[in-house]
């Protein structure tokens, strides 16, 4: 593999920048029509700062659940991140308060742009110029979109209600790569639509996702099939 | 102040937390087999339960609507590698005509 420029570099960090900045839009209009306002999706985008958990948040609260199985769904999403700084720490060799800033830029497109570049430099460029571009792109697309999303009136009549499943189900699809992960992913949702008329609004979207890890766990016990690394595709 | 920000504080919170701990702690602490696996399969379980209750759940009722019609070809349009946000759009375009018929 040739070694890429830096201008190369930044050009692929602005470019995921700009495709992954513009579907902040769609974020802000979901959040907005969910019965969220402007600020609380602005706020989101601000200091969450990680697009599924983002989705997660406002889905729960559209769905009637309330906001502490918002925040639990949220941060149950956000844990692939944590992985995501393990891989990214020792090719950033960043200090103590240098991590602590990076930290927040930590999102799947920036680990992406960032794991794969050959030198530090380049990690670094890779890193922080996407970080950067997405935030501030998706901070602004979020404003649009929630401001959009108030203006337009009844969500439904925009189908907006319906798109929040076609949000997730783009989230998750670059993850049904194996026959296994469509088959956990399955589980979940039958599980989850399952419990809808027997549990309080939320409870489906956890309980369906734990179910879903324990059997994904049974299905291939440990040891069993192609080894694991962190993978950081969207 | 509301719920709604107090689940925005803590998610917030909650987020980065685990980024600053994935920056911060040492690889051998957190890097076992099973902590990876469930970490890949947290996302995937999560999403699928997300899905099934964003286009069947109306409050505490099971429903079959024009949302469902709109997954559909939400997944049409992924398998055609449409990207994220005009499948969307799409997506929700679908459902609204449907409503008009």
């Amino acid at each position: 593999m040739s070694t890429p420029t830096d201008r190369s570099v930044i050009a692929d960090s602005l470019g995921v920048s700009a495709a992954v900045g513009l579907y902040g839009v769609s974020f802000g209009a979901i959040a907005t029509s969910s019965g969220l306002s402007i600020w609380q999706a602005c706020a989101l985008s601000l200091f969450v700062f990680t697009g599924a958990s983002q989705f997660a948040f406002v889905g729960v609260i559209g769905a009637g659940g309330s906001a502490l199985t918002g925040a639990l769904t949220a941060a149950l999403l956000g844990s692939r991140n944590m992985f995501y700084g393990i891989a990214l720490a020792p090719r950033l060799q960043l200090s103590r308060g240098g991590r602590a800033a990076a930290a927040h830029l930590v999102i799947d497109e920036s680990t992406a742009m960032a794991i794969t570049r050959p030198t530090l430099r380049q990690t670094r460029l890779g890193f922080f110029w996407t970080g950067l571009g997405v935030f501030t792109l998706w901070n602004l697309s979020t404003l649009v979109g929630a401001v959009a999303g108030e203006t337009l009136g009844d969500p439904r009549t925009y189908g907006l209600d319906a798109a929040v499943g076609a949000a997730f189900l783009g989230l998750l699809w670059p993850r049904l790569t194996t026959p296994h992960a469509r088959l956990v992913a399955l589980a979940g949702a039958a599980v989850a639509a399952g419990l809808v008329p027997v549990t309080a609004a939320g409870a489906p979207i956890i309980i369906g996702g734990a179910v879903a890890v324990g059997l994904g766990l049974l299905w291939r016990p440990l040891g069993d099939g192609e080894p694991q690394e962190v993978s950081a595709e969207e | 102040m509301n719920i709604v920000w107090v689940g925005i504080v803590l998610s917030a919170a909650g987020c980065f937390a685990l980024k600053l701990t994935g920056m911060s702690v040492p690889e051998r602490v957190l890097v076992h087999p099973l902590t990876v696996r469930v970490s890949d399969l947290i996302p995937v379980g999560l999403l699928g339960a997300l899905v099934a209750v964003q286009v069947f759940a109306e409050d505490s009722r099971f429903v079959v609507d024009a949302r469902l019609a709109a997954l559909g070809v939400a997944a049409l349009l992924l398998w055609l590698r449409v990207p994220f946000l005009p499948m969307v759009v799409l997506s929700a375009a679908a459902a609204a005509a449907l409503r008009q018929l």
